[in-house]
């Protein structure tokens, strides 16, 4: 029953996603991962969050930001405190002014403080029009892609691998497509053409794990991180889950055998 | 039926001075309730579940919301990530915004096919239909809050319909607004009628139980109870169908909860609020989407109203529309059970009202235009011309003499 009831809800979304790609453009079908944080027991592998946060912290920081997550919260992913200290104080907070009240200091700079564990991820630039003016498009904070993509972490996964070197027959025929030489191809981004280059490629970063750093295995990471940092409850949300419908299934049970015993001499 | 004599001498000393314990009696032990009831009567019960269940997690949520545009979407992320249970108890306001309609339309859909709007229970229906629109409202601006992008332009698109109405229009727009776009007066006051509509919403429940209580439960038959073999008191019987009832559904409910929190949302509102970006597709809650399909289906003049007027009047008709219901049936028979036609075309607006929930959600382009058109055009019809007309013509099959009749000759059949 409960198997059929995820098929059903399963097949619900897929049409629905579907019949919404069908509208319009060609796109194909997302790439389908298997996570371990899917279904009913699934949880995060935290080995994989901390490759991909590497992944992250090496390569995605320079553009993007992750404005919600904070330092402290890295303790999910098994650092310890003296870690978390040491990732933070790489980053630096520019400060509005310095102890005197001087708005730079000797040096003509912005005064500026190590980031703590209790600060949120720096972000790489000081404000949306400086990182549009430096890549050309607004690298969206990610914090949140994860949920705010239809297709969640299928789609960040097919994004991410989705780069081409030759546009494909089915969209070159597209009425009104036109080829950008100055932005990368990428089937899965809606109008095709994104101001972000491809970053998946073998050998992205050197995993201190000694996984190896193929680029497959980098998307899967990086995205299985960026879905912890959407939602970091995810763990805790399905284990009390399975103990929450436990205990219902056993209360409900016993509510029905109480209301057959109630109504058992009434004709009804 | 009249109160018992109570033996607690406190008991009694406060009964005699505030009757309360008569009360709960004359509701629950001494309340006679049709013997034959299905489950399907289980859902007014369950929709005062999910109502309470609402205001409760609503309060913890506001004690971290801040109803302010530059804080609104973090205040809600900061309830996700740092609050105790914060994705607990926001994920249950959340999904159970969604649960509500399904357990209100299941328990209106009851009420069309078994009759239950017809007399004596024309005020009881009433009532509900004034509680499925405060519910709207509520939802409506409910759905703001979180300041994300489909909160603003859902907001921006839904107000501004009100534009459409002549002289008036403009002025209650700017009203809604606080201003002249949705910003910050706007969020402030949807935040306060957000937090004021749900405590309407109990008084109007608690006038809906009132009315229910003078005339008592319709019932699969549509045969009203006649002697007391029709009935049984509704404790212990009922409270312990309702009480399993609410087991199954908070199965259901949690289901989501814990598994497909954003089942039932739009990932657009993951996105912060932008007044500068419209989102490609502007789409309500799916409890909208039937009225939304109908709103834009009227793409043309209608004499000297506006195409944009008639889709909103069309929009508001189409739920008004039932108050009158109550009249527009004159079938003596109330259940659908002895309405071999009528049923039929019952199955058939639902289905109707479905495919309507559908077009809500495609684009209103090409032929999809003409098929929300004929989908809104039998919905009025359903209402103005076959149920009237069923009331004339049909050939019902014979009642049953009474409740207990036939429950006893179903149980010999047996
Ligand atoms: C050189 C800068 C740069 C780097 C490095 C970079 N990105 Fe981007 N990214 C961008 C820009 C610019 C955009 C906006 C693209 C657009 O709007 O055309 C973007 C967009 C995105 C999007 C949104 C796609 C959508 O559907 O809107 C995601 C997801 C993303 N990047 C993930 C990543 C990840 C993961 C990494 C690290 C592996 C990364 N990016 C590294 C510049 C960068
Ligand atoms: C907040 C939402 C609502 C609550 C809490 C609520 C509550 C209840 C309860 C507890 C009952 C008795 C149990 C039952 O018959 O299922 C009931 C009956 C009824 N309700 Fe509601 N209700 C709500 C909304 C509505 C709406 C929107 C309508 C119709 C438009 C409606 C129409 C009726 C009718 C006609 C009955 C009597 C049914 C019968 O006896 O057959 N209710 N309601």
């Amino acid at each position: 029953m409960r198997k059929l009831f995820i098929a059903a809800v399963a097949a619900l979304t897929l049409s629905a996603s579907a019949a919404q790609a069908a509208g319009g453009a060609y796109v194909p079908e997302l790439k389908d991962v298997n996570w371990s944080f899917e279904g009913f027991f699934g949880q995060y592998d935290q080995k994989q969050l901390r490759r991909g946060f590497q992944i992250y912290n090496e390569v995605c920081s320079a553009c993007h930001s992750l404005r919600l997550v904070a330092y402290r919260n890295l303790s999910a992913l098994g650092f310890t405190e003296d870690e978390i200290k040491e990732i933070a104080a790489e980053k630096s907070i520019r400060l509005p002014h310095g102890d005197a009240g001087a708005l730079l200091n000797d040096d003509g700079e912005f005064f500026t403080r190590e980031a703590k564990p209790s600060d949120k991820f720096v972000s790489p630039f000081p404000n949306d029009a400086a990182a549009i003016d430096a890549n050309g498009a607004l690298p969206p904070d990610l914090s949140l892609v994860a949920k705010s993509r239809l297709g969640g972490p299928e789609y960040l996964y097919s994004f991410l691998m989705g780069y081409m070197d030759e546009v494909p027959e089915e969209v070159a025929h597209q009425k009104g497509f036109i080829l950008n030489e100055d932005k990368s191809f990428n089937i899965y981004f809606p109008g095709y053409y994104t101001s972000m280059p491809p970053q998946m490629m073998d050998e992205l970063v050197e995993y201190e794990d000694g996984t190896e750093a193929t680029a497959v295995q980098h998307a899967e990471d990086i995205v299985a991180f960026l879905n912890w940092a959407a939602e970091p409850e995810l763990d805790e949300r399905k284990s009390l889950g399975l103990k929450v419908m436990l205990f219902l299934l056993v209360l409900t049970a016993m509510l029905y055998a109480l209301k057959r015993k109630i109504w058992a001499d009434v004709k009804h | 039926m009249s109160s018992p004599e109570w033996n607690n001498p406190v008991v009694k000393w406060v009964d005699d001075r505030l009757p309360v314990f008569s009360l709960m009696h004359h509701s629950t032990a001494g309340y006679p309730t049709p013997r034959n009831l299905s489950y399907w009567w289980n859902f007014g019960s369950l929709a005062l579940t999910v109502l309470i269940v609402m205001v409760v997690t609503g309060i913890f949520l506001v004690m971290s919301y801040t109803p302010h545009v530059d804080m609104a979407f973090d205040s809600v992320e900061r309830i996700m990530r740092d609050v105790n249970y914060g994705w607990l108890i926001r994920y249950i306001h959340m999904n159970g915004a969604s649960m509500f309609f399904i357990v209100v339309y299941i328990h209106i859909f009851r009420g069309l096919y078994y009759g239950s709007y017809k007399g004596p229970r024309e005020i009881l229906w009433i009532l509900g239909v004034v509680i499925l629109l405060l519910m709207m409202g509520t939802a409506f601006m409910g759905y703001v809050l979180p300041w994300g992008q489909m909160s603003l332009w859902g907001a921006t698109v839904i107000t501004n319909l009100f534009s459409a109405f002549p002289i008036v229009g403009d002025f209650i727009v700017t009203l809604l607004w606080g201003g002249f776009s949705v910003d910050n007066p706007t969020l402030n006051r949807f935040f306060s009628l957000h937090y004021l509509l749900p405590f309407v919403l109990f008084a109007v429940v608690g006038l809906h139980l009132w009315a229910l209580h003078a005339v008592k439960s319709n019932n699969p038959l549509g045969v009203e109870m006649k002697q007391p073999e029709d009935s049984i008191p509704f404790h212990p019987y009922f409270t312990i169908k309702d009480l399993f009832g609410m087991g199954l559904f908070f199965m259901f409910f949690l289901f989501f909860v814990f598994w497909a929190p954003n089942f039932f949302g739009e990932p657009d509102n993951y996105i912060p609020a932008n007044p500068m970006v419209t989102p490609p597709h502007i789409v309500p809650e799916w409890y909208f989407l039937p009225f939304y399909a109908i709103l834009r289906a009227i793409t043309f003049d209608i004499f000297i109203i506006p195409a944009k007027l008639g889709g909103v009047l069309a929009m508001f008709a189409s739920i008004i529309l039932l108050m009158v219901l109550p009249w527009l049936d004159r079938s003596k028979v109330k259940s659908c059970k002895f309405r071999p036609v009528y049923k039929w075309f019952f199955w058939i607006l639902f289905l109707d009202c479905i495919f309507l929930g559908y077009l809500g959600k495609k684009p209103a382009e090409g032929s999809y235009i003409i098929m929300a058109q004929l989908a809104t055009l039998y919905y009025f019809a359903h209402f103005l011309v076959i149920l009237p007309l069923m009331s004339k013509i049909e050939k019902v099959v014979d009642l049953p003499e009474s409740i207990s009749a036939a429950v006893l000759k179903k149980s010999e059949d047996a």
